[in-house]
C-alpha cells in the first residue's frame, strides 16, 4: 500500500513512441475511418493520475481462469482443437519483470468462431469453449495459460479478408498511463502479412514483436506445444526508485 | 549529475481490441458465464466507501453521429479524499470499500455508466491541486490505440478554471468537451457524452 511515485522528472514513464503503434486513422481498416479523432493529442505527460493504475491484488483467481481447455466445459469434456501452452514475461522498456500484473486473454476456437451474440461465421461453436481467460503474473513477471489454436476467420471489411489466428491481450501494468491492448500472432503464419489490422502497424520490426515464437523445450511431451509471447509495456526513466507503482 | 536510461525494448505495439472484446474484458456481459463470478470492474465500491455517491454517463458517438455502441471504457479516480491508495472495506479482509477502477461496455444505444464517488482532488504537476476528475480509457473495433481522456464535473468551475489540464487546452471551447453537466436527481448525475471525431471531438490526451 506505499510507494506511489509522485510525478516529476524522475518517476515519468518514456514518451510513448507512436511512430511505432498504429496511428488511429488506417483507411485498410475501414473500421478506423469514423472512429479516429482528427484532432492531434493533446501531449500531457502523465500526472498522478495517470501514474497510478488499479491492483488486482485481492481479486482471487479461479483454479481455472488461466486454462481455456476446461474452464468452460458444460459436459466434463475438454475444448476441440489443437492444444496449446502460451507463455512469456511482462516487461518493462528497461528490461525489468512486471509482477503482480493482470493479464487477460481472449480468441476464437479452433474453427475461428467467437464466443459473442454479434457474430455469425458459419463455423460450429464447441460448447466447450468459452474463449476467456486470466492470469497474474509471478514475481519475475511470468504468465502462462492451456488453450486450443485459435483458427482463422473472415471478416466484413474487404471482399475477402481474413484475421491470421491470433489471440487477444489486455495488460495493466501498474500505471494507467501503462495500460495495453494487443493482439498475439503465430510463427510462420503466411496470413499475417497479407492482415489489415496488422498492417495498421507501420514498422515490420514492431509487427515481429507480436510474433509468439514456438518453444518445443516448454512443449508438454504427447499433450501440448508451446508459444512464447513477452509483452513489452512502457518503462520509467527512473532508476532511483524501486518502489512499485500502486493504487489500491 | 544523474543519467536516466536508455530504453533498451521497445513497447509492444497496440492492436485493436475488436468488436469481440466482451469476451475478453466482460465476459458475463456477453453471455459467457460461469467462468468467473462478475466482470472485472462492473463494480467500484461497497456501502462502506466514503464521498458523495454520483453516477457517470453520457454516450459515445462516432464520426457519422452513430453511437458505438461495442466500446469498453475504463475508470481510474482517486477516492473522495484525493487519494489512491484505497483502505479496505472494514468488514472484509480482501475487498477494498473504494478500487478507483471501473470497466463498463456501451449499450447498443452507445451509452456508458459508472456508479461511483465524487473524486476529490489531487496535486498537479505544478504542485497545486488538479480540479476533480476521472481519468477514462476507451477500446473498441476502429480504434488502433486506446483513447486516454478526462471527465471533470460542471459544479466545479472555479477549479476547473485553475486546472493543470484544462489550462493546457489552447482553445476555451475544446475544454468545455471535457466538462460533463450535473443533472440532480436520487443520486447525482454527470452527462458527458465522447466524440470521438467531428465538430465536437473530445480532447484526447497523449500521456
Amino acid at each position: 500500500m506505499s510507494g506511489i511515485i509522485l510525478p516529476g522528472a524522475d518517476g515519468m514513464l518514456f514518451q510513448r513512441d507512436r511512430d511505432w503503434h498504429p496511428p488511429a486513422d488506417t483507411p485498410g481498416y475501414k473500421s478506423s475511418t469514423f472512429r479516429a479523432p482528427r484532432h492531434s493529442l493533446l501531449a500531457l505527460g502523465p500526472t498522478r493520475s495517470e501514474m497510478t493504475g488499479p491492483t488486482f491484488g485481492h481479486e482471487k483467481l479461479g483454479e481455472l481462469d488461466n486454462d481455456l481447455i476446461r474452464n468452460f466445459s458444460q459436459d466434463g469434456n475438454e475444448a476441440i482443437g489443437q492444444r496449446m501452452i502460451v507463455y512469456g514475461q511482462v516487461l518493462d522498456e528497461n528490461a525489468r519483470p512486471v509482477p503482480d500484473t493482470l493479464v487477460e486473454y481472449w480468441q476464437a476456437n479452433a474453427g475461428g468462431r467467437y464466443r459473442h451474440k454479434k457474430e455469425g461465421y458459419l463455423a460450429a461453436l464447441d460448447p466447450n469453449f468459452g474463449g476467456f481467460g486470466r492470469s497474474i503474473t509471478d514475481e519475475n513477471g511470468f504468465y502462462h495459460f492451456r488453450t486450443v489454436k485459435p483458427g482463422a476467420y473472415p471478416w466484413p471489411n474487404g471482399g475477402n479478408d481474413w484475421r491470421p489466428a491470433h489471440i487477444h491481450f489486455s495488460v495493466f501494468g501498474h500505471a494507467f498511463a501503462q495500460r495495453l491492448i494487443t493482439q498475439m500472432y503465430f510463427e510462420g503464419d503466411p496470413m499475417i502479412w497479407q492482415c489489415p489490422i496488422v498492417a495498421t502497424i507501420p514498422d515490420k520490426a514492431a509487427i515481429d514483436q507480436l510474433i509468439a515464437r514456438l518453444d518445443r523445450h516448454n512443449t508438454t511431451p504427447m499433450d501440448a506445444l508451446a508459444y512464447r509471447f513477452d509483452i513489452v509495456l512502457r518503462g520509467r526513466r527512473s532508476t532511483m526508485f524501486e518502489n512499485k507503482l500502486e493504487g489500491n | 549529475m544523474k543519467l536516466h536510461p536508455v530504453p533498451v525494448l521497445k513497447e509492444s505495439p497496440s492492436q485493436t481490441a475488436g468488436p469481440y472484446v466482451h469476451i475478453g474484458m466482460t465476459p458475463n456481459f456477453c453471455g459467457i458465464t460461469g467462468v468467473i463470478d462478475a466482470d472485472p470492474g462492473i463494480s467500484m465500491l461497497t456501502a462502506d466507501a466514503e464521498g458523495e455517491r454520483i453516477i457517470i454517463t453520457g454516450r459515445v458517438i462516432d464520426g457519422a453521429g452513430a453511437p458505438v455502441n461495442d466500446a469498453v471504457l475504463e475508470l481510474w479516480q482517486a477516492d473522495s479524499k484525493g487519494s489512491f491508495v484505497a483502505p479496505m472495506a472494514p468488514n472484509s479482509k480482501s475487498v477494498p470499500a473504494f478500487t478507483g477502477w471501473g470497466r463498463q461496455p456501451t449499450q447498443p444505444d452507445g451509452t456508458y455508466r459508472f456508479e461511483t464517488i465524487k473524486p476529490g482532488r489531487v496535486d498537479g504537476p505544478d504542485g497545486k491541486p488538479m480540479a476533480p476528475h476521472v481519468s477514462l480509457w476507451i477500446v473498441a473495433r476502429g480504434i488502433n490505440i486506446g483513447l486516454q481522456t478526462r471527465l471533470y464535473f460542471a459544479d466545479e468551475a472555479e477549479a476547473n478554471a485553475a486546472d493543470f489540464v484544462l489550462n493546457k487546452i489552447m482553445d476555451p471551447r475544446r475544454r468545455e468537451t471535457l466538462i460533463a453537466r450535473r443533472e440532480e436527481g436520487p443520486v447525482p448525475r454527470y452527462v458527458l457524452d465522447i466524440h470521438l471525431q467531428g465538430e465536437r471531438e473530445t480532447v484526447f490526451f497523449d500521456i
